[in-house]
């Protein structure tokens, strides 16, 4: 029972995690909190599915236009609600109440589109399971984990070794000092939103596939939990943000099997206030969190 | 281009001409509110002015966290519910009368408030915001889930109406002067607020809070106050209206309708009080007057936030100040005399 609750739950916390990248990678770079994140999140498995269902199972087109499509809506998240915002100096307050507005856009949208009710969607990963003592392991669980963590290897070997990753951090440490250093500032914030959305694309997309369910609500949900996973492991860290994600996955999991399954989405959001009671740097924030 | 530089032009001319003129202006806008429920007799109409009113407090309350104090609170659906409830709960089971339940609503909420406040205003940046997302959410699951307090899903019914030392109020114009009073106070309580010494260290805490620091403020305390006093307005909000709607459930008290709230206060106006009135009064008339659009509500909210900031960031009637048009239009006057 609970090593059955332990891997369904790393499962999930690492789909978590990989949102909570997108998060920590905006957060990093702009100071800002991007809420349309997780609207990006659901944007994404709604897509996958409409491609799948319109090119007659094809999945790896499906998800390519996905990606390409969800990458696109983040760039128009920045180009849209926060360039000019950042042109004009407003107050921080102002890109929040933007990013928020974009994802109502995104939610309401899709709501409309397609309606509140839960949709179908196929398992496009399903190649049976199997068992180790109790514990039943499916292999679209082992394909997820390993997606994800390949995908984080390459994010981190990305940001901490090549260029385009330390113009990302130059950014990020100050952004008029990296443009004196000739970086083109506006490339490297738009590359930022477009890879938080590609990679919260691919995480609805697994998820969806996971339980084979995928509703509208799912993105504000995911977005809040997984923000909560960047700030339990240190927000602007990658590592951190992986294993913030993963903690909330299994205890979520847990705590959901134990306690209540009814209050499965307020266990997220007290670890959350949780962290920033004891730690509000997280795990293995190194920036330090200005206290009043 | 020209266009929009001559209704800038005749909004401003309106501001200063509002601004020498307020006496006169507070003074009819207050004459028109009670003349109101006599004139009109329409139920509906009367019914839309009283759930008008009802988010005029609402955003009054969450102007000050959010307009003077810059930090935007989600979770103010939360304190509105939990207002409610308690309020329902106590006229229900308890028979205490209208007075004793706003207050206990107050206390209640206030108590929540403070106990969300500590850990998170204590930070910088926008864990409020996040938090507080998380707490309305938390909030709603515990509501759905508390089966033998809050009924669940079902919700509450046949809360008693209002009752004021034991005479009941039951006709729609009662419920309007109740509410037209509590919006009142608010507004009284919060003009007095703002230009007391606390506001003004609020605003300075916004504006910089480094600065606000070296000055003396107590920063934590200030703003744990000032996110207390609002919940508790949220809170008697839900009090009034649990009595007035004698039904509550869940769906009413979700993160939707902290966003409402929030559009309401920044459409209007972040940190003014004619803005919350302007923003919370308009966006009650105006879906009901677009109700074939009613199922894009949310998403032209959504589109409205976005627009705003890029225009307008600080609202419609944010940054005016009438006290400083006053006197900028008396000296010019009296330099015209000279």
């Amino acid at each position: 029972m609970f090593f059955q609750q332990l891997v369904n739950g790393i499962t999930i916390g690492s789909t978590y995690a990989l949102v909570a990248i997108g998060y920590s990678l905006v957060f990093g770079v702009l100071q800002l909190i991007n809420f349309a994140n997780g609207s990006l999140y659901m944007l994404g498995g709604y897509l996958t599915l409409v491609m799948y269902l319109s090119l007659h199972g094809n999945i790896g087109a499906a998800l390519l236009i996905s990606l390409v499509v969800t990458g696109f809506a983040g760039f128009l998240v920045d180009f849209v609600g926060l360039r000019k915002l950042r042109a004009d100096n407003a107050p921080r307050m102002a890109g929040l109440i933007s990013t928020l507005g974009i994802s109502t856009v995104i939610d309401n949208a899709i709501q409309i589109w397609f309606g509140t009710e839960t949709k179908a969607f196929p398992n496009f990963l399903d190649f049976g399971k199997f068992t180790i003592g109790k514990t039943v392991i499916s292999w679209t669980q082992i394909i997820i984990l390993t997606v994800s963590l390949l995908l984080m290897i390459v994010f981190s070997l990305i940001v901490y070794k090549t260029k385009a990753g330390k113009s990302m951090r130059a950014v990020a440490q100050n952004v008029n000092a990296a443009r004196l250093m000739g970086i083109d500032v506006k490339l490297v914030i738009s590359a930022t939103f477009i890879v938080s959305a590609i990679l919260a694309c691919i995480s609805g997309s697994l998820v969806g596939s996971y339980y084979q369910t995928i509703d509208t609500m799912m993105g504000f949900s995911v977005g809040m939990k997984t923000f909560a996973a960047a700030v339990l492991g240190g927000v602007g860290s990658l590592p951190g943000a992986m294993l913030g994600g993963l903690i909330v996955g299994v205890v979520e999991t847990i705590g959901a099997s134990y306690i209540s399954s009814g209050y499965r989405d307020a266990i997220a959001f007290l670890i959350l206030i949780l962290v920033l009671l004891i730690k509000p740097s997280g795990i293995l924030g190194k920036q330090k969190i200005e206290k009043m | 281009m020209k266009k929009t530089s001559k209704l800038s032009a005749c909004l401003s001319g309106f501001l200063k001409f509002a601004a020498l003129h307020q006496k006169l202006f507070i003074l009819g806008a207050l004459t028109l509110a009670i003349l109101f429920p006599f004139l009109i007799t329409d139920r509906y109409v009367m019914r839309l002015a009283v759930v008008g009113f009802m988010y005029v407090m609402l955003s009054l309350g969450l102007n000050l966290v959010t307009g003077y104090m810059g930090q935007m609170s989600f979770g103010h659906a939360a304190f509105w519910g939990i207002g409610a409830y308690t309020a329902a709960l106590l006229t229900k089971n308890l028979g205490l009368g209208t007075l004793p339940a706003f207050l206990a609503a107050a206390i209640v909420v206030g108590i929540f408030g403070f106990l969300l406040g500590l850990p998170v205003l204590k930070l910088k940046g926008y864990y409020l915001t996040i938090v507080t997302m998380g707490f309305c959410e938390i909030v709603r699951l515990v509501e759905l889930n508390w089966m033998p307090v809050t009924n669940g899903p079902m919700g509450i019914s046949g809360i008693p109406k209002f009752s004021f030392f034991g005479i009941s109020f039951h006709t729609y114009r009662s419920f309007y002067f109740i509410i037209l009073i509590l919006v009142i106070l608010t507004t009284l309580l919060i003009r007095r607020l703002i230009r007391s010494r606390f506001g003004l260290a609020l605003k300075s805490i916004r504006d910089d809070d480094v600065v606000a620091e070296a000055m003396g403020v107590p920063i934590v305390r200030y703003k744990i106050l000032a996110f207390v006093i609002s919940s508790m307005i949220a809170g008697v909000a839900g009090a009034f209206y649990a009595q007035y709607i004698t039904y509550i459930d869940p769906t009413s008290f979700t993160y939707n309708a902290s966003q409402e709230m929030l559009v309401m206060v920044i459409f209007g106006g972040l940190g003014s009080i004619p803005g919350s009135f302007l923003g919370a009064l308009a966006l009650t008339i105006l879906p009901e007057l677009l109700r074939d659009l009613m199922e894009y509500r949310m998403l032209i909210y959504g589109v409205l936030m976005v627009v705003m900031m890029l225009v307008k960031p600080d609202g419609i009637l944010g940054n005016v100040n009438f006290d400083y048009l006053k006197e900028q239009a008396a000296a010019r006057k009296k330099e015209a005399v000279k």
